[in-house]
């Protein structure tokens, strides 16, 4: 039995898996683009960013996935019922359910990515003026600046926050339970109704510390190999 | 000749005038020591020279080339303006190297970066950073770190820093070389170091201009001394004339308060 579950446990894991790296592919670089936005020197995108960024830390993961998950069936359903011939409702019209995994993508993507912004900003202001006037007395162009001095010391600086958060991804990704996304949550309560266990359930969480395990390790390693400068 | 012309500079920020209209010239191969009291407009002239900030209005010439002025609007030519920045040199305060970079690093970066615009650079390119350590290395065997070429700034002394940031601004090759109170953020005795390094660069006939708070060395290397005073040029002088017999009750008040 404790092989059966195990391996219908990895098979959701499989999937957990699948949601955190997808999910840090794009929000690592959206989070960057955010960053930029929050940095403008343009008010209006800069305050639109914010506030963008302040809604979504400001709200609950569960309740965004929820949202993201319901809300445009709903919107298609509203739209399908207005019978208009104005050409952006039916466009509305045409929107449906998302795929359960998609939409819990593309929660985890925004939700991510605005935490990541934040986190990327700080690092980002943390460097001081100073290195930015002496590229620009050696000559460099800004480009030159942030890409070869700044970057890697933002880098640094930003490793521990962000681990903690890459951390914490992994087992934020069993909320996407709760819009019945196949992962391994879902996997071991599905013994319970099956065979009336409840300890593959628990078992899960031997995956979930396994993972942030190897984690920290890789994430210590990179601290130590940035450790031959200070900022 | 006068390679560094300054006219009428003056920059406000905001409502507030830091510099209200200072002119001076400084002849090729003269050390120029410029002091004052904290915010009377030292620092700001220049990183107004050195196109860290703007000049509300005036003009400023190196070697008779333009490097602001004001008046002039043209892209273009604020573009040949941008070019001629590059012959001054900056020693910062806080010396600003680059910390994920070694001592070597340092002051080869910025030659590599531009040697990359070389139309020869992809066929000799290996002699090129060759030649290029090469020319990093003599500069830093003079600031007197041949031994430290491969240490990263975090294991070098404060003295050491500020040696490697005075061997990346000569590496620049700059017509003048600008020096923003450079040993303020070092101990009382690592400041030695640095002012045996610029005694040296004097006795190199390099033309200098150093923001200073240490009396008896601008007393010692100076061939000019300005004292500014809330944005104005107080007093200008030889230094005896300007820190031994100052005329402006200003200057005397001011040498007063480092006597005691």
């Amino acid at each position: 039995m404790f092989w059966t579950v195990t391996q219908s446990l990895l098979e959701g894991f499989a999937s957990t898996l699948e949601l955190f790296a997808l999910t840090l592919v794009f929000a690592l670089p959206l989070g960057l683009i955010i960053s930029f936005g929050s940095m403008s020197k343009l008010k209006p995108i800069k305050w639109l960013v914010r506030t963008f960024v302040w809604i979504i830390r400001g709200t609950p993961l569960m309740l965004q996935l929820i949202i993201i998950f319901y809300v445009p069936g709903f919107v298609g359903m509203w739209a399908q019922d207005q019978q208009s011939s104005n050409l952006f409702i039916q466009w509305l019209a045409t929107w449906h359910v998302l795929d359960r995994f998609g939409a819990a993508l593309l929660a985890f993507v925004i939700n991510y990515a605005c935490y990541f912004s934040e986190i990327y900003r700080g690092g980002i202001e943390s460097i001081s003026k100073g290195q930015y006037e002496a590229c620009h007395v050696l000559g460099m162009t800004k480009s030159q600046a942030f890409f070869k001095v700044v970057l890697l010391q933002v880098v640094k600086r930003i490793i521990p926050p962000m681990s903690n958060e890459i951390i914490t991804l992994v087992k934020d990704t069993s909320l996407a339970r709760i819009i019945s996304v196949y992962e391994i949550i879902w996997s071991g309560e599905a013994f319970i109704k099956s065979d009336g266990l409840l300890w593959p359930l628990f078992y899960t969480g031997v995956f979930f510390l396994l993972a942030c395990g190897l984690l920290t390790i890789l994430f210590n390693k990179i601290e130590k190999k940035l450790s031959y400068f200070s900022v | 000749m006068a390679i560094l012309e300054v006219n009428e500079l003056t920059k406000d920020f905001g409502t507030t005038k830091v510099l209200k209209g200072i002119t001076f010239s400084l002849e090729e191969g003269k050390v120029l020591s410029i002091i004052g009291s904290s915010g009377s407009g030292k620092t700001t002239l220049l990183r107004c020279i050195n196109g860290l900030e703007t000049a509300t209005s005036g003009k400023i010439s190196v070697n008779e080339k333009v490097v602001f002025d004001s008046t002039i609007t043209d892209k273009n030519a604020l573009k040949e303006i941008k070019g001629n920045q590059q012959n001054i040199g900056l020693v910062f305060q806080q010396f600003n190297l680059f910390p994920q970079y070694t001592a070597l690093g340092n002051v080869t970066l910025a030659m590599k970066l531009a040697a990359k615009k070389r139309p020869d650079y992809k066929k000799n390119k290996k002699h090129i950073l060759e030649e290029i350590d090469k020319i990093a290395k003599g500069y830093l065997d003079k600031v007197g770190l041949s031994d430290k070429l491969g240490n990263y700034p975090c294991e070098l002394s404060g003295g050491q820093q500020q040696r490697v940031s005075i061997a990346r601004a000569l590496a620049m090759n700059p017509q003048i070389l600008f020096f923003d109170e450079p040993t303020s953020a070092l101990d009382p005795e690592l400041t030695g170091e640095i002012l045996k390094t610029i005694r040296q660069l004097a006795e190199d006939n390099m033309t200098m201009v150093i923001v200073t708070h240490e009396m008896n060395f601008a007393k010692d290397v100076s061939d000019e001394v300005i004292f500014m005073d809330d944005g104005v040029i107080a007093e200008q002088g030889t230094p005896e004339e300007v820190l031994v017999n100052p005329k402006n009750p200003r200057t005397k008040a001011f040498l007063n308060t480092y006597e005691k």
